[in-house]
């Protein structure tokens, strides 16, 4: 039975939300892996466009909850998404069209695309700000829970509670869907494939007769659907608020160059390769060892790796660690 | 200009805070302008510096010392021999997995040691006065010292930095440089026995006189007399001329603190131009050029390219490190928490590249310029809005909302700023000009 316990205290405290910010980051590392493969640039305006979707769809939430239109006992945010998704890929074209066209025509290096995406990243967060505030904002509605930890121990009879948010639920089964039909787009249809030849060879790709417009068109509004699902989903499942934002760009990218850059597959493990590392390192195990050791051995510290501070620092290590001995990431990056 | 409009001390601040942006950005720009390396961690070596100013300054806390100084000293000894031990095995054997996973198991096992052992010494000195010490302060020396001290701290990090990512390719390097930087501020935030972390540390001393004290010191209140005695004769009144005079020395005293500061670090600014000036020119300065437009050509003349990025790289931080130290120095505190990307390493690069890249001139001019925008922002903002929207009611709700959101203007103004520059002059306001002579 103790052990029954450990494990529940293990999927309620562990699993289940490193699998939730797992999936977020997953979405996230996605978007950079696409613009870094295709467009071939570091997006440091990452976390800010994700903000941008989020923000489209809170408005039409609130819209929507001004109309009385809900979907019942899911998030009215669902259905916000769709429009706050044609939002931010208009957003995005728009950017592009003005900003960073120009240098694909010029050729620039890498290293001056970054830049300029700093200078979209500084508009992206004034935007937001101006326009929605730099506050914490909470946009979730309908049904909290799917099963609450004290009705789980009444229906188990163990110690433990399992506790399961709806919105858990809802990001982990989105996100699944989600990418699962982007590498069917990538790997079946035509236009896919013909932008996993632009990435893998530019010049070749052009000369087979690959438009390259659309391909920089497709890989943005593939780009705008990702980051304003990861947005919203991040922001339904905790708040929205620019500045965290901001700083998720930071575990993206780990995300992202772990999994080996410019490498979707990569990009989606090395999602939950960070979310599950941050939290394993930082969570105090003490419990679960009072449950699965005797009584004698019981440890009495917590059991804690690193203490809750260094989150974000575990995560950064990794990425270290990784661009040291294999900087194309756990899987060759680099490919699409 | 600002002097007039609203007053000489924020006008004072804004320009010590333009000199400090100026050493920074000149740091920046000579890892950017002359060897092309691209450095996003400026953040950390900043706060490194204003560790440093810490470290100096503050009088050693005994009683924290007694408390847990043996535990901290042990673990220290522990990184030591942790480190000689990994180079002992780096260089008597053969390059093999056994060698990664052993030197990998000595790390873990090491840091779990550490902890264990420092555990104690830590926590035995956050609880000493936790309200007011509850860390181990540092060395009470003149914070002065912790300029050059910021530095080798920076240099330092540099250093380990440099050996370990300077190999990667220019995106790379940035992610990764932004990412250390995270963790360097996440170790000082939360480190509480060496930094205090989030309470932060208060009452720095300081290098210049303080406000209260020349308040009451004869010859200063002569100078301000005398400065502003077209002024006061105009006062009849003997107590009226009393009170108008002790509100112009409170007033002339906290401008007279900032134009020391000012000196100072006007001080480091030349010697820095000099210093950076000289270089430029050097055979020193031409090779790093080179290095930059054309590496493999240069590593074929027999420039030992990896060396050289990594001098410069530790250079350029140990500049940034100076300028930390000089920030905390003049705020007379250390805020670990106040240390953010935005502030710290993406608007310096804003600087460097609106000043212009690779010339010393025109980073000094960007650091004054951006720095000078950033706070006037939110004012010529407001303006603006209040110029446009006059026709519109007070209680306009689009106009409420618009002078609300003010304080975001900087950050458009930064972007678009940036975006032009890059667009239209992508060498910055003032190119890197080199004469063959």
């Amino acid at each position: 039975m103790d052990f029954v316990n450990a494990i529940i205290l293990l999927l309620n405290y562990i699993f289940i939300p490193a699998l939730t910010y797992g999936s977020q980051l997953a979405l996230g590392a996605i978007f950079v892996t696409l613009i870094y493969g295709i467009l071939r640039f570091a997006n440091f305006a990452t976390g800010d466009m994700m903000s941008f979707g989020t923000m489209a769809t809170i408005l039409f939430t609130w819209y929507f909850q001004s109309l009385g239109v809900s979907l019942g006992v899911l998030p009215t945010a669902l259905l916000a998404i769709p429009f706050g998704i044609i939002f931010m890929i208009l957003y995005m074209l728009l950017i592009d069209k003005f900003v960073f066209k120009y240098y694909r025509h010029q050729k620039s290096p890498p290293v001056q695309f970054a830049m300029v995406s700093i200078g979209v990243m500084f508009v992206t967060q004034a935007v937001v700000r101006i326009i929605i505030g730099p506050g914490d904002r909470r946009f979730f509605d309908g049904e909290k829970f799917i099963i609450k930890a004290r009705e789980f121990k009444e229906m188990t009879g163990l110690n433990e509670g399992l506790a399961l948010k709806s919105t858990q639920v809802i990001t982990i089964f989105v996100t699944i869907v989600l990418v699962s039909l982007l590498f069917w787009f990538l790997n079946r249809t035509k236009t896919g494939k013909s932008m996993k030849a632009y990435s893998d060879n530019e010049d070749l790709a052009l000369l087979s007769g690959i438009d390259p417009k659309k391909i920089v068109l497709v890989t943005w509004v593939i780009a705008g659907i990702l980051a304003t699902i990861g947005g919203a989903l991040y922001g339904l499942d905790k708040s929205f608020k620019p500045f965290t934002y901001f700083n998720n760009m930071l575990p993206i990218f780990a995300a992202a160059i772990v999994g080996g850059i410019g490498n979707p597959f990569g990009a989606f493990l090395g999602g939950y390769v960070i979310a599950f590392s941050e939290i394993l390192l930082t969570y105090a195990y003490k419990k679960f060892f009072m449950y699965v050791l005797p009584e004698s051995m019981e440890p009495n510290s917590l059991v804690q790796l690193l203490s809750t501070d260094y989150k974000f620092a575990v995560s950064f290590s990794i990425l270290v660690i990784v661009l040291i001995y294999r900087p194309s990431g756990i899987f060759k990056g680099k490919v699409l | 200009m600002v002097g007039i409009f609203q007053s000489w001390n924020i006008a004072l601040s804004i320009f010590n805070l333009c000199l400090i942006s100026a050493v920074m950005t000149m740091g920046a720009n000579i890892q950017w302008g002359y060897a092309g390396l691209i450095n996003f961690g400026i953040m950390g070596y900043t706060a490194l510096g204003g560790l440093a100013a810490v470290l100096i300054s503050v009088d050693p806390v005994q009683e924290a010392w007694r408390a847990g100084g043996f535990d901290i000293l042990m673990s220290l000894w522990l990184i030591v021999v942790m480190v000689l031990v990994i180079r002992f095995i780096l260089k008597r054997f053969e390059k093999s997995k056994i060698r990664t996973y052993s030197i990998a198991a000595i790390i873990i096992s090491g840091i779990l040691l550490i902890r264990f052992s420092a555990e104690p010494g830590i926590e035995a000195i956050e609880a000493v006065d936790p309200a007011k010490t509850g860390f181990l302060g540092g060395f009470g020396l003149p914070i002065i010292f912790s300029w050059i001290v910021g530095a080798l701290f920076a240099g330092g990090l540099a250093f380990i930095v440099g050996k370990v990512a300077l190999g990667l390719r220019a995106d790379y390097l940035a992610i990764a440089t932004l990412l250390i930087s995270e963790i360097v501020i996440a170790i000082i935030k939360h480190e509480d026995w060496l930094t205090r972390g989030v309470k932060n540390v208060i009452g720095l001393k300081r290098p210049a006189p303080y406000e209260v004290d020349l308040q009451t010191t004869d010859w200063f209140i002569k100078l301000v007399e005398k400065f502003n005695a077209g002024k006061l004769s105009v006062i009849e009144n003997l107590a009226d001329r009393q009170a108008a005079l002790n509100q112009l020395v409170i007033e002339g005293s906290s401008v007279f603190v900032k134009l020391c500061y000012s000196g100072l670090f006007l001080v480091v600014v030349i010697i820095l131009l000099i210093l950076t000036q000289k270089a430029l020119y050097s055979p020193w300065g031409r090779m790093m050029r080179a290095i930059r437009d054309n590496e493999e050509a240069a590593n074929a003349m027999g420039k030992n390219v990896v060396k050289q990025h990594l001098l410069i790289f530790i250079l350029g931080s140990a500049i940034v490190g100076i300028a930390g130290a000089m920030l905390v120095t003049q705020d007379g505190l250390f805020t670990p928490g106040s240390y953010r990307p935005m502030r710290y390493t993406f608007l310096i690069w804003v600087m460097v590249i609106v000043g212009g890249s690779g010339n010393n001139f025109g980073a000094i001019l960007g650091g004054f310029v951006v720095w000078f925008l950033w706070i006037e922002a939110a004012p010529i903002s407001l303006f603006l809005i209040n110029f446009f929207t006059a026709g519109i009611p007070e209680t306009n709700a689009l106009k409420a909302h618009l002078i609300e959101s003010v304080p975001y203007f900087r950050f458009l103004l930064m972007g678009l700023g940036l975006l032009f520059i890059m667009r239209y002059r992508p060498k910055g306001i003032l190119p890197e000009k080199i004469e063959i002579k």
